[in-house]
């Protein structure tokens, strides 16, 4: 049964088609995922399903009935609910108060009886929530469970998930994925969100593919696969590096490992340019997690650190950058030493820093781009002149950037937060680059990103590369490190596991060196054997 | 980068300084939705209590711009209220919520009547400077405790501004009962007058006002340039994001000192010009609650300079007519405290209530 039908839905922002004539139907008990480059426009198409947005044209009927959705509430009214990125709980107050908060209804609040209802209602779904716990207890996946709760209590019929997975580990991820399929299961409507597609293609039942704000592609879940998925979302051409990245994606790992992505520029007498010795770094809680680790990383050449997440990768980054302090050991940067240097002072070497977080370290969301490509240079010439900014030279540079790197936005005076994920990546990688880096040092640098953006980026860090820049480059995805490293220094549990050229690491050697194997263990065995 | 010279006319509307005048824009809109609602309630009341609020309206704006001498007396009132919300607009920005104006401000009284009671033998036009620079510093070194406090040990400003605003008061009091009390006073708690050439010159012949007005437009004009400067966008960059300012290689303890203190030298001065340009000598009632009211200003004007100095002229015309309706119409002073109530509401709420349009 056809639950909702969008039709000609068109949606403008300013110097954005967000939204171009997009047709959508939704049946009860699918699981309906939405796949989509960062800014195709899928985040807009149901916030117009969810009232947060009015279409500029096209029309909506819900179960049959045409309607206008004017605000979530007329969305909550009609068996529509919505789980966003950035969930909307108070924090101190419990599950159930989060729940019933902004129900209405006037009078007294039976807290029991609610709070019975949505045990039951959870019980009924699985979710594995206690509507007494105080939200700020819970953890990003449990908070996430309350969300879904809590539209499931208002009567949702459809649910939409909005990139649910960015924000969850593995495990979690995949008690949602349970979650999802059980509710299809009890004929509810699920729009599952995402960019990644081994998940759209184990979790939902038919997919749709957005390209430009364009319905391009749509199809049985069983009757695709990765590669044609890949494909249609990207759509132009593919340069041969994504489709190497296709190509892994896809899992046809040879293509990758024979080297598609040509030599190192790096010759033996290239300058050593990042070099850490004996390091030892705290963590945040100043439990140790950076345990004596030394590399070298020479011009031209890219150093990949592989490893499962949290293990002293972040804070190896953060102290080769100097935003936090070393606890012993040496950092030398172009051959000066670096180890009692400010941030201030890494920057001023010509060195450039791309954080795994871009939201809490990289961007100020309510700066425009203009502010946010300057942060760094603000106060130099020419865009500074006698402690006065010289705003001409910022938005010309702000300008230039935006059209060099290829940054999807109307202009450089729109705030760096209404950028999608993507975009605002690039915005980033454009302010880093911008000032021809000698060393590069990226955490993760396509961390929820698109295969077009990935791959925009992976080609960035090549061509740096090869102008002889340095780059040390931390990343938990295997085809990445795969993909572009020269060599690749394994981490776990704040040690080095050993170093592998390009061609000795294999997807196999690895993942045993990530679960805490050490090379020389290896050697030995493959020796005995 | 090509020539940075003359094509800085003719790119248009985009390439205009950072100072967003559509928000500013909105920040009136808003404002003035704020104060109607604000006349709206507090018409309402008076009907209430059987009294005619378009007289009372009436007798309030006459009172407030009916006459020259009105007129120039809302000018008065506003000038210690813009000082304060263009000093507290700037640790705002920078996200430290200093609310120790009225304290910075005593302190400012305070150092510029001791350098004009106790130094001697300066030409009058240096000495008022000094006594200008002394009230400056004053601020200064008061908002500085708090300053250091909060950048270094990361205590909260909003508990260290309010309780350095206590010891101000008693400071004041002590003082003028002590060390600095008038000896020929009479036992009044108030300080001697001080030298009558150091008084600041009237701009307009028997009235009140004087130059502390232009030096707090000139305030203004300094809040305008400093927003366009290196350092106001250092303080912005701070204020937006601690660790994003700390990643582009920001020192955020240093930023937020010399917002602190650029914040309290500006407020000494409105302390300054109090004594200076009204009352001539130290006395317990220096900062009439002008300190925490400048706050409500800058919330008022959207911590905009421009907005600031409108929703100062309103305050201080507020104040001023208040008066003369409490004289002239009989309808009681509080019910300019039930305006300016309804007011800091609105715009407290402002963000809720406004929400829908702005997004
Ligand atoms: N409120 C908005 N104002 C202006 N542009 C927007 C707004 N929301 C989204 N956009 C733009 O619309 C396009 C689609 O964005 P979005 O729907 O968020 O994409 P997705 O969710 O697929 O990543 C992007 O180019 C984005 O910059
Ligand atoms: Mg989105």
């Amino acid at each position: 049964m056809i639950t909702v039908e969008m039709r000609g839905i068109t949606k403008r922002f300013p110097g954005v088609l967000a939204n171009d004539h997009v047709d959508l139907d939704l049946y009860a008990g699918e699981v309906h995922g939405l796949l989509g480059e960062n800014g195709a426009g899928k985040t807009t198409l149901m916030n117009i399903l969810f009232g947060l947005y009015q279409p500029d044209e096209g029309e909506i009927r819900v179960r049959g009935e045409p309607v206008t959705i004017h605000s979530p509430a007329d969305a909550i009214a009609l068996g529509i609910g919505m789980v966003h990125q950035h969930f909307k709980l108070v924090p101190p107050f419990t599950v159930t108060e989060n729940i019933i908060l902004g129900l209405g209804g006037w009078g007294f609040i039976d807290l029991a009886a609610a709070q019975r209802e949505i045990a039951a209602v959870a019980a009924q779904y699985g979710l594995d929530v206690d509507p007494t716990a105080r939200v700020q207890t819970l953890s990003v996946g449990v908070q996430q469970r309350v969300e879904i709760l809590s539209s499931l209590y208002r009567g949702a019929e459809v649910l939409i998930l909005d990139e649910p997975t960015a924000v969850l580990t593995p495990q979690e991820a995949e008690s949602l994925a349970i979650t999802l399929r059980r509710m299809a299961e009890m004929d509810k409507t699920i729009v599952f969100i995402s960019h990644k597609l081994e998940e759209v293609l184990r979790v939902t039942d038919r997919v749709t593919v957005l390209r430009a704000g364009r319905v391009v592609y749509t199809s049985m879940t069983r009757d695709t696969d990765k590669a044609t998925l890949a494909r249609e979302m990207i759509g132009h051409e593919l340069t041969s590096l994504e489709r190497a990245k296709v190509l892994a994606l896809a899992g046809d790992e040879d293509a990758v490992l024979s080297g598609t992505t040509g030599a190192s520029a790096a010759t033996n007498n290239a300058p050593n340019l990042i070099e850490v010795r004996d390091l030892h770094v705290r963590d945040d809680r100043d439990l140790p997690a950076v345990r004596g680790i030394s590399f070298q990383v020479h011009g031209g050449e890219i150093l990949g650190i592989a490893g499962v997440d949290g293990n002293g990768q972040r804070e190896l980054v953060e102290a080769i950058t100097r935003v936090r302090p070393i606890q012993s050991g040496q950092v030398f940067i172009a051959g000066e030493d670096a180890t009692h240097w400010k941030a201030r002072d890494f920057i001023r070497h010509n060195a450039a820093y791309i954080s795994d977080d871009r939201h809490r370290d990289g961007l100020i969301f309510n700066f425009d781009l203009s502010r946010n490509v300057t942060l760094k240079v603000f106060d130099q010439q020419p865009f500074a002149r006698a402690g006065l900014l010289n705003f001409p030279a910022i938005v010309r540079f702000a300008r230039d950037l935006i059209a060099r790197f290829d940054v999807r936005a109307p202009g450089p005076h729109i705030p760096a937060g209404k950028l999608s994920g993507g975009n605002q990546q690039k915005l980033v990688v454009a302010r880093e680059f911008s000032q021809n880096p000698r060393v590069i040092v990226a955490n993760k640098p396509t961390r929820g990103l698109d295969i077009g953006a990935a791959a925009y980026v992976h080609e960035k860090l090549l061509e740096e590369r090869a102008r002889g820049v340095a780059i040390l480059l931390v990343s938990s995805d295997l085809d990445e490190v795969l993909l572009l490293s020269d060599r690749v220094l394994v981490m776990f549990n704040g040690q080095s596991m050993g170093v592998l050229r390009r061609g000795e690491a294999d997807p196999q050697t690895l993942g045993l060196m990530m679960a805490g194997t050490p090379l020389t263990a290896l050697r030995v065995q493959e020796k005995v054997s | 980068m090509s020539t940075t010279t003359a094509d800085t006319a003719g790119t248009g509307t985009a390439e205009r300084a950072p100072l967003p005048w559509r928000t500013l824009w909105d920040n009136v809109v808003q404002a003035a939705l704020s104060l109607v609602l604000a006349l709206v309630v507090g018409g309402a009341l008076l009907l209430v209590s059987g009294r005619d609020p378009i007289a009372a309206y009436r007798s309030l704006y006459y009172g407030a711009f009916g006459t020259t001498d009105r007129f120039t007396e809302t000018l008065v009132k506003a000038t210690p209220l813009l000082l304060v919300a263009v000093s507290v607009s700037i640790c705002f920005r920078a996200q430290v919520w200093n609310i120790g104006a009225e304290g910075q401000m005593i302190l400012g009284a305070i150092f510029s009547t001791w350098v004009a009671l106790h130094v001697k033998g300066l030409p009058p036009l240096l000495h008022l400077v000094l006594a200008f620079l002394a009230g400056a510093l004053g601020g200064l070194l008061w908002s500085l405790i708090a300053g250091v406090l909060k950048a270094y040990l990361q205590a909260n400003e909003v508990i260290t501004t309010s309780m350095l605003n206590y010891i101000a008061v008693y400071l004041l009091a002590y003082l003028v009962r002590g060390p600095m009390m008038d000896p020929q006073g009479f036992n009044f708690p108030q300080s001697p007058l001080i030298p009558e050439e150091l008084e600041l010159p009237r701009l307009i012949a028997r009235t009140r006002l004087n130059v502390a007005f232009l030096v707090a437009l000139a305030a203004v004009l300094l809040a305008l340039v400093f927003w366009r400067s290196t350092w106001g966008r250092r303080t912005e960059i701070v204020g937006a994001s601690r660790r994003v300012a700390a990643h582009v290689g920001l020192n955020v303890p240093r930023t937020i000192l010399l917002a602190t203190a650029l914040s309290g030298a500006l407020t000494g001065i409105a302390g300054w010009g109090e004594i200076f340009g009204l009352h001539f000598r130290l006395i317990e009632e220096i900062t009439r609650g002008f300190g925490t009211l400048g706050i409500v200003v800058a919330l008022l004007g959207g911590l905009n300079p421009i907005g600031m100095t409108i929703a100062a002229f309103f305050f201080a015309a507020l104040v001023v007519g208040g008066n003369a309706m409490e004289r002239n119409a009989n309808v009681p002073f509080a019910l300019v405290d039930v305006i300016q109530g309804c007011v800091i509401l609105l715009v407290l709420s402002r963000a809720y209530l406004f929400k829908r349009s702005s997004s």
